[in-house]
């Protein structure tokens, strides 16, 4: 299977930095407080960044920022400098470099533009002046992305939740882009469509080099994909580590009330706090949790 | 002593010119009671809570809330006796202020004591601060407790909450699931419809699992989540303070609903110290 998108293979450490937000600090125009407070971090080409957070931390106004929304769409005043692909977004634009970026929303209706799969998926390159057997070909391509084969003919309307959340992932890599902005694409679906839209950014993240920056409550999903998850609260980042890393700090996710930790980290945390003599290392891992579990009760029966 | 409040007798119903979203389906709640609608989408959840308060009603069967059945009566009654929060709050949502919204059901209904009732509505789901506020610059969140609030102003003896917590993170989560309960324990009767399994382990006591617009199981929640020979047909995953319980049952841990509980019988099997409760 192909997937649009440069195919370079990737490389995390000399990479092109492609997103740098700098001592960022943002307030909305009728709002008393600032919504972001000294944001700093970097983004490579084709790394996986997670994103989360408590609602109200500021998540998907730093994927504003990043997308370039800020000032021009969406109007509020900022200090720090925002950088993409090496343009600073917040005084300038990002010019021919615009479709490199895409940004899949929360609400899968909002951005679906077309009454065919098909035509959604053409309004984005007809706008760049792509021209018709190249749209063609990368339709095709994109639908394959996101499992959708052969159904270009469909009424958009009558797509099911998980459906019309892939067509909008399919719609932004019918741009090619080099970066993919997700915020939140899985928290209106039920199970199922959660676990198609999950399928189809992992599928992404094996087989192309995009750079993939995603918000996202789902924490065990999130953490089997992420190379680094950022932990947004109250405006700042409260923490910057790797999935295991950061999932081990339980009580940094029941501080936040962001998002329910994973069970087994939990688990571990909980039973340890307690003085209760688990063997090794705190772990996510909910089976060496339970065999750590299973020993010690033994022993102690 | 339990009293029938909503009766489901042998319900179909069909969109005209389409087969049956819901068949055969038989449910009593009672008064008081707190109730878990699960499901896939698709499975009838809505379909059926619809009918709860006659805006769908039914083909084949029955309805009874009340125990008058909801063809007999109006949509005014009907909306006096059930509340219905919708799972998109924007859906719901339309006027200019928080208070606004939450003032129009009790207007409607032509209740005295609207102001009163939209004032504690607002009170209980913590927005009073925002009154004056429009409400599409509240977060998805907070317009979530909004539509609740809109609904719960009208003092509906049953309220039915589609999704309450779709899209919201865990501190919105709970408080929105501890306010339900809490207006259970003061003697309401609620129906919620969800996926969020860690939510119905640890807060709703009875679930209802439905597929192909069939009840497939219906009893306790501690019971219905380990019935893994009907989950699957259902979709559905139980949540991991589930397993993990059952998992560690044969050294004592009891039949817990969240991880903090299996931590907790686990540190006084083991001996451990009180367990660390955040």
């Amino acid at each position: 299977m192909t997937v649009p998108g440069p195919q370079a293979p990737r490389t995390r450490n000399d990479a092109e930095i492609v997103l740098a937000a700098e001592d960022l600090w943002l307030i909305y125009p009728t709002a008393e407080q600032p919504s972001l407070r000294g944001v700093t971090f970097r983004a490579r080409a084709g790394e996986f960044i997670g994103i989360t957070g408590p609602s109200g931390a500021g998540k998907s106004t730093l994927l504003a920022c990043l997308q370039g929304l800020v000032p021009r769409s969406v109007t509020a005043e900022t200090t720090g400098s925002v950088r993409v692909f090496g343009h600073d977004v917040l005084t300038g634009t990002l010019g021919a470099d615009g479709s490199r970026i895409g940004l899949v929303l929360q609400d899968a209706e909002a951005q679906i533009v077309g009454m065919t799969v098909a035509e959604d998926l053409a309004f984005g390159p007809e706008n760049y002046g792509v021209p018709p057997a190249e749209i063609r070909r990368r339709i095709s391509r994109a639908l394959a992305a996101v499992g959708l084969d052969g159904m270009a003919g469909r009424d958009t309307y009558a797509l099911s939740g998980g459906q019309k959340q892939r067509l909008a992932i399919a719609s932004v890599l019918m741009l090619e882009p080099d970066v993919i902005l997700l915020d939140e694409p899985t928290s209106e679906l039920d199970p199922v469509g959660k676990a198609e839209v999950f399928e189809v950014v992992d599928r992404l993240r094996r087989e192309s080099a995009t750079t993939i920056v995603m918000v996202e409550h789902e924490l065990d999903r999130l953490a089997a994909m992420a190379d680094r998850i950022l932990v947004v609260d109250q405006g700042r980042i409260a923490a910057d580590g790797t999935p295991a890393e950061l999932l081990a700090d339980v009580a940094l996710f029941l501080r936040t009330g962001g998002e329910r930790p994973p069970a087994a980290a939990e688990l571990d945390w909980r039973l340890r706090s307690a003085g209760i003599p688990l063997d090794g290392e705190p772990s996510t891992d909910l089976v060496t949790v339970l065999a750590r579990i299973t020993a010690l009760a033994e022993k102690h029966a | 002593m339990s009293e029938p409040l909503i009766q489901v007798r042998d319900v179909e119903f069909r969109y005209p010119g389409h087969s049956p979203v819901l068949h055969g389906v038989d449910l009593t709640i009672d008064r008081g009671e707190f109730v878990a609608l699960l499901g896939q989408n698709g499975a009838g959840k809505t379909t059926l809570a619809k009918h709860f308060n006659g805006l769908l009603t039914p083909t084949k069967g029955q309805v009874l809330v009340g125990g008058k059945p909801t063809s007999a009566l109006s949509l005014t009654e009907l909306a006096r006796q059930v509340g219905y929060c919708y799972q998109n709050p924007d859906h719901q949502i339309f006027a200019p202020t928080v208070d606004k919204e939450v003032r129009f059901g009790p207007d409607n209904l032509g209740l005295p004591d609207a102001a009163e009732l939209a004032d504690r509505a607002l009170a209980l789901v913590g927005l009073t601060a925002q009154r004056e506020a429009n409400p599409f610059v509240l977060g998805r969140g907070q317009r979530q407790l909004l539509a609740v609030a809109s609904i719960i102003a009208m003092d509906p003896p049953v309220l039915v909450v589609d999704e309450p917590t779709t899209g919201m993170d865990l501190a919105g989560a709970e408080r929105i699931m501890r306010l339900l309960a809490s207006w259970v324990a003061d003697g309401r009767t609620i129906i919620v419809i969800t996926h969020d399994m860690d939510v119905v382990a640890e807060f709703i006591p009875r679930s209802v699992v439905m597929a192909h617009g069939e009840v497939l199981a219906d009893g306790p929640t501690e019971h219905v989540l380990r019935r893994s020979d009907l989950l699957p047909e259902a979709r559905l995953l139980a949540p991991p303070a589930i397993t993990v319980s059952d998992e560690l049952s044969r050294f004592g841990v009891g039949r817990c609903g969240t991880i903090r509980d299996v931590a907790d019988d686990l540190v006084h099997i083991l001996g451990g110290r009180d367990a660390g409760r955040v």
